[in-house]
């Protein structure tokens, strides 16, 4: 196992390497100028001298090289460069509205991983009954709902049925736990459900397959129970695919939240995406794109090591 | 002319009738059907926008501003007066320009970029892939917003072209890998080696012999692509880095929605996001029949 880590650790740097590269050339050999898209944002005519001096000011006047060097030597010291608009390093301006961001995240997953893995199961096992129906249908729907819509939709309820709302701000969960909870719920439960619904579907199909395997007729012709094979036997296998559904989608649960974000009002680095897209501060820009790419990089690591763990056979080979 | 249809028919009549394809995916896919007819009523919404619509998308009217559903305006009022029925109409026609457009060039750009990257093999294949999987490691949507970032406005007859690009681009790599993977298990058939004995050139062998037998995966691809891309469009319009105001667009209805509208006038929330949900719903559920239809391997 260690040494499997320890592999499974130095692949993760030529991606990462790739990834900084890529988001780095994303932006600069694009056709179309973000400075002279930044300065005429709003229709107004300006000046080749004012766009170069801009352009000097940013250090876009260097050659591509040197502004890649640069780019480069700075990233290992997480050098990401200074926000165009506010003049902060880019690394404070994520810093600061990271956590909340990830929270959300992260309470999405356990929602979606505590309600996919029974409902799935349940699916399986009464196949094609009123349950199994419903549960699918609930789960097609998932697929199909815009979280941020769905999130407009849960505003509405709390609206309507309490004239509540939640309150707008992070106050961090050690402070104040049920403020914290009560502000971050509902964007969880908004980009939870499409989660939960790819898991969902992900688990009963996987758990369908698993049971028609040899091996589960083998224990059930020993007499083993039903409930026992589950535990022992299907469950464990199924689990796999779901593992890397779960994986992937977390990517996708933060670009769900880039959007849902804005419908709670929160601070998030959803909400710095955004903003930084419509002024044009590309720094910023580069920044988070870096950051989302290396989450999902590590999120996909960690599968990896989930997997090894789960199924010993990965290991070895 | 009877006759002339009569006539020849006699003598085949009693060969058994070839099955209609269409009428075959209906009776074996109920719910494909189902996802065709919702299609189908947005196409028709998109095409007919203007009789079916009750009043002028864009019509400011301050006399009728956040009126309820009722028997004038069926969906209700926003809140510059326009008729939200009407918008919703109109807008079928931005979803569904934005969402085939970019569908069919982000497919075709992938099937292309696989095919070469599968029947090539070795180092081409390898630095395809490689891109192919960075560009995959970027979700969907902030790929497209770093396009629009770059890119800015730029529009024809309404709709901005940089914003097709930016929902194009992430396509592009899911296809590329769909294709890739089909292309792999036909490279490896005698016909291929046949025509590569046969001296035909490589850009013949990929557009004669193997596009031809990628089609499948690239309409399932391209369905599937739909329902990406009019919730991706949706999702821009919404964070205001899509359409622009004053083209009706489902994204762009709900943007801009502050808390006093959710109490005064849920209908400007409610019926946008049904929009967006069922073509989203129907695609999905189209795309998901005909893999089931064209290609029973491919089911998972």
């Amino acid at each position: 196992m260690f040494w499997f880590l320890i592999r499974r650790l130095f692949l993760v740097i030529p991606t990462l390497v790739g990834v900084a590269i890529a988001v780095f050339f994303l932006i600069r050999v694009m056709p179309g100028d973000v400075v002279v898209v930044k300065l005429r944002a709003d229709g107004a005519a300006v000046s080749e001298e004012a766009i170069q001096a801009e352009r000097k000011r940013l250090g876009l006047d260097k050659p591509l090289y040197e502004q890649f060097v640069d780019y480069m030597v700075g990233l290992p010291r997480l050098d990401l460069g200074k926000s165009l608009w506010t003049g902060e390093p880019v690394i404070k301006e994520i810093g600061l509205r990271m956590p909340v961001s990830i929270q959300i995240a992260v309470m999405a997953g356990v929602i979606a991983v505590l309600i996919a893995i029974p409902l799935g199961t349940i699916s399986a096992l009464y196949r094609d009954s009123w349950i199994d129906h419903s549960v699918r249908v609930v789960a097609v729907s998932g697929l199909a709902i815009p979280s941020f819509w769905l999130g407009m939709l849960i505003i509405l309820g709390l609206l309507s049925l309490f004239n509540w709302l939640p309150k707008i701000g992070y106050v961090p969960f050690w402070q104040d736990p049920i403020t914290n909870l009560s502000v971050t719920i509902w964007p969880a439960a908004s980009v939870g459900y499409r989660y939960a619904a790819v898991a969902t579907r992900m688990m009963r199909s996987s758990l369908l397959e698993v049971m028609r395997e040899d091996y589960i007729r083998t224990a059930r012709a020993k007499g083993v129970w039903t409930r026992l094979i589950m535990r022992r036997h299907a469950l464990r296998n199924a689990l796999l695919p779901v593992v890397t559904v779960i994986g992937l989608e977390f990517a996708f649960l933060i670009g769900g939240l880039v959007v849902t974000e804005q419908v709670f009002n929160i601070n998030g680095i959803g909400k710095l995406f955004v903003d930084a897209t419509a002024r044009g501060d590309f720094n910023l820009i580069q920044g988070l794109v870096l950051l989302i790419a290396t989450i999902f990089v590590l999120v996909n690591l960690a599968v990896d090591l989930l997997y090894g763990w789960l199924d010993p056979r990965i290991r070895l080979s | 002319m009877a006759t002339v249809a009569t006539t020849p028919s006699s003598q085949f009549e009693t060969l058994p009738r070839r099955p209609n394809a269409l009428w075959q995916f209906a009776r074996t896919q109920p719910l494909g059907l189902v996802g065709f007819l919702i299609i189908l009523l947005y196409v028709v919404c998109a095409f007919g926008a203007q009789w079916i619509s009750t009043f002028d998308p864009e019509a400011i009217d301050f006399a009728a501003m956040l009126a309820a559903p009722g028997g004038e305006h069926w969906f209700g009022t926003d809140q510059y007066g326009r008729d939200v029925f009407s918008r919703i109409v109109y807008g079928s026609r931005t979803a569904l320009a934005v969402g085939i457009v970019s569908a069919v060039a982000g497919c075709t750009l992938g099937a292309l970029v696989g095919a070469a990257s599968g029947y090539f093999g070795g180092r081409i294949d390898n630095a395809i892939q490689r891109v192919v999987d960075i560009m995959l490691s970027f979700p969907i949507i902030v790929l497209a917003m770093v396009v629009v970032a770059v890119l800015g406005k730029r529009s024809l007859l309404g709709i901005d072209l940089n914003l097709i690009a930016a929902i194009t681009l992430p396509i592009v790599p899911r296809m590329a890998r769909v294709a890739r993977a089909s292309t792999l298990s036909i490279v490896a058939m005698p016909f291929i080696d046949a025509a590569r004995a046969a001296g035909f050139s490589n850009s013949r062998i990929i557009l004669r012999h193997i596009v031809p037998n990628i089609v499948a995966p690239y309409l399932i691809m391209v369905s599937a692509s739909m329902a990406q891309a009019i919730l991706l469009e949706a999702s821009l319009s919404f964070l205001g880095l899509g359409v622009t105001e004053p083209t009706p667009a489902w994204g762009l209805m709900l943007s801009g929605t502050s808390a006093d509208f959710y109490q005064t006038a849920p209908w400007m929330i409610v019926f946008p996001g049904v929009a967006i949900t069922l073509a989203v719903f129907a695609f999905n559920l189209f795309g998901d029949s005909l893999r089931d239809w064209l290609d029973p391997k491919l089911k998972s």
